[in-house]
């Protein structure tokens, strides 16, 4: 009989959030496919978070674990869940889609002779899977077909972490055969990236801008807004990845997250990896010339439209009203 | 250092999409095109170590006729040569039938370094340079902002998320998947427009590459994503409309 496999993932030794919603995406498909769920969690020292995961409706949690599992290598996890994977022969294998997935899970299907649904922000009859396309201008709706597993990656805030279904599981060991001559990559220590001097994170009002400001003489045009408002000014990562601004000033997946009441997004896109730091978002503004602009689904407030014309306007507006 | 670069050519950034009869792709009759974004700055790092260390950048890719313009983009930025996988079906291949093709063509070369983007702006699967390293049996790393060449093979600085990063010894010959603005980017001169035309591009025939078109997952639908808020579009002249915005933030969301 089929099964379901999600792929944990830890960090920091806990469970990260997205694992969560990669498990509650793998319960749901269960119940559509009437299929039972394993979770497996590939680590050196893996004791405490699969007694953590056997609280869950799980049919077994499998601890895959290694002391050369201990610092995450491509080589060494691709090595590791293939062994599993051919010794479990599930029907579907679940990620979470963070950056070490995209690392090793394509490499790890196509040992499989499959290929990876990355990102997937969906699961619909048949089953279909849905992914975004061209930046999340389209949305795509896509299907495995022939033997082998199917692997999925889910999209993190996709799934609800707080969807996940207690229940009680069995934890079984793996050991994978592992040689240290296997593992072709050194890893270093994290660090982090220049000192953070301002903190995008706590503030109540951020204006931000995107490529649609065409170049960095143009930036006053929202420096003047964020003054107005009294609000921090960010950016979406192309101005920062151009030098526009500091990186420090980027929101999104590889920036900061932002919770603030007010977020004014300024010829911004709303590509998924700008999204998910801008969640926690009170209020959301788009100003984009474009209608069919991923960012207006997520916003309270649109107005399509020249930000040259728009944005000195409200700035205008705002002096106007604070007077 | 021999370097092959894969480059693809996808739809300019604010091509419209619009959605063709088939309901599977967009209509790309009318579209421009340019080089992928993250494949721009791996032609910038492979220029930089050429410069830094000596050697040849080659660009590889796999697309239909009009590909030809982003490969000579590539080639007037500083590339010393191309391959050209002619290929109309690219839409039918999923990302391991991608990556075979370019694999088949990678293999003869025997190159020290090959570096991809880290995603298409297109599909945006962000996984042809794993899979790549993969079929080739070479090591990588993926979400590379930076190549430092050392005795021992590499040393390339990886980016984690929310700001972390972390350093990666590998040896070569390696596979990378480049992230964007790792550098700043050059812009194509007069002079290298000029050389661009002499230069040698190869072009191989999907045939003959003889890589299977069988594909295991396959993009069965394509529609506008749905909203998931209702968003209020405010509308009229720009005066208006930021009138109306001063208003609503103040009396309907009271955070003004
Ligand atoms: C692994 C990974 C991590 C990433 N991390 C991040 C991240 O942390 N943060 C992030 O932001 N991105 C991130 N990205 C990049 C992300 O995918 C998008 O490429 C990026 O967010 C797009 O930025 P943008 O919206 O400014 O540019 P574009 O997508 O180019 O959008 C520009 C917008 O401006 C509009 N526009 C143009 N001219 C005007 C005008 N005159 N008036 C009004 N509107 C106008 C256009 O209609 C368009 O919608 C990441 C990508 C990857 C693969
Ligand atoms: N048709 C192609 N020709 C050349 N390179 C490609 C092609 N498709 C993908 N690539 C490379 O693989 C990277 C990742 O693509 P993807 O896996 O589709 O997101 C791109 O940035 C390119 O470097």
């Amino acid at each position: 009989m089929s099964s379901i496999l999600v792929v944990i993932e830890q960090r920091e030794a806990r469970i990260s959030r997205i694992s969560w919603e990669a498990l509650a995406a793998a319960q749901s498909l269960g119940a559509q496919l009437s299929l039972p769920v394993a979770a497996a969690i590939p680590g050196a020292q893996t004791e405490s978070l699969a007694a953590e995961l056997a609280g869950k409706a799980l049919a077994k949690v499998v601890r895959v674990e290694h002391p050369l599992l201990s610092a995450y290598t491509p080589d060494g996890f691709t090595s590791a869940l293939e062994q599993l994977v051919r010794a479990e022969q599930p029907g579907y294998v679940l990620f979470p889609h963070s950056y070490q997935v995209r690392d090793y899970a394509p490499a790890l299907a196509a040992r499989l002779g499959q290929v990876l649904i990355g990102d997937v922000t969906g699961i619909g009859d048949g089953p279909t899977f849905s992914r975004q396309l061209m930046q999340g201008r389209l949305n795509g709706a896509y299907r495995h077909s022939g033997a082998g597993p199917c692997f999925i990656s889910v999209q993190s805030g996709a799934f609800h972490a707080d969807a996940v279904q207690a229940g009680s599981a069995q934890i079984a060991l793996f050991t994978p055969t592992i040689e240290a001559a296997q593992i072709r990559t050194r890893p270093g220590e994290p660090f982090r990236g220049s000192a953070q001097t301002v903190d995008l994170g706590s503030a109540q009002f951020i204006v931000s801008v995107g490529r649609g400001i065409k170049g960095a003489e143009n930036l006053p045009v929202v420096e003047e807004l964020a003054a107005a408002l009294g609000a921090e000014l960010a950016a979406s990562r192309p101005i920062c990845d151009n030098g526009w601004l500091p990186m420090e000033r980027q929101v999104g997946s590889s920036g900061q997250t932002v919770s603030p009441k007010l977020y004014v997004a300024v010829g911004i896109s709303g590509a998924i990896q700008h999204l998910v730091g801008i969640k926690g978002s009170q209020c959301v503004v788009a100003i984009n010339k474009d209608p069919d602009a991923p960012i207006f689904e997520v916003a309270d407030y649109g107005i399509v439209g020249d930000l040259f014309e728009v944005v000195p306007a409200i700035t205008e507006a705002v002096k106007a009203a604070k007077q | 250092m021999k370097i092959i670069v894969a480059i693809k050519q996808v739809p300019e950034r604010e091509a419209p999409v619009r959605i063709d009869a088939g309901g599977k792709w967009i209509e790309e009759a009318n579209i421009q095109w340019a080089m992928n974004e993250s494949d721009a700055y791996a032609l910038e790092e492979a220029l930089q170590l050429k410069e830094k260390h000596s050697g040849e950048v080659v660009v590889l890719s796999a697309g239909p006729e009009r590909a030809g313009t982003t490969i000579r983009e590539a080639l007037a930025k500083g590339a010393d040569r191309a391959i050209h996988i002619a290929c109309d079906d690219l839409g039918d291949r999923d990302a391991l039938g991608v990556a075979r093709l370019l694999a088949a063509a990678i293999k003869p070369e025997n190159p020290d370094l090959l570096l991809t983007g880290l995603q298409s702006d297109d599909l945006g699967y962000g996984q042809t340079g794993v899979i790549l390293a993969e079929l080739l049996g070479l090591p990588h790393a993926s979400l590379i902002l930076h190549v430092e060449k050392t005795d021992a093979g590499l040393t390339v600085k990886r980016e984690l998320e929310e700001g972390w990063f972390q350093n990666i010894e590998l040896p070569i010959p390696a596979v990378l998947s480049m992230q964007s603005g790792g550098s700043k980017l050059r812009y194509a001169t007069l002079m290298g427009i000029k050389r661009a035309r002499t230069k040698e591009v190869r072009t191989l025939s999907a045939a003959e590459l003889a890589a299977p078109v069988a594909s295991s997952v396959r993009l069965e639908r394509i529609a506008l994503p749905q909203k998931q808020k209702s968003t209020q579009i405010l509308s009229g002249t720009a005066k208006e409309t930021a009138a109306a915005l001063v208003e609503k933030l103040k009396f309907e969301a009271r955070i003004l």
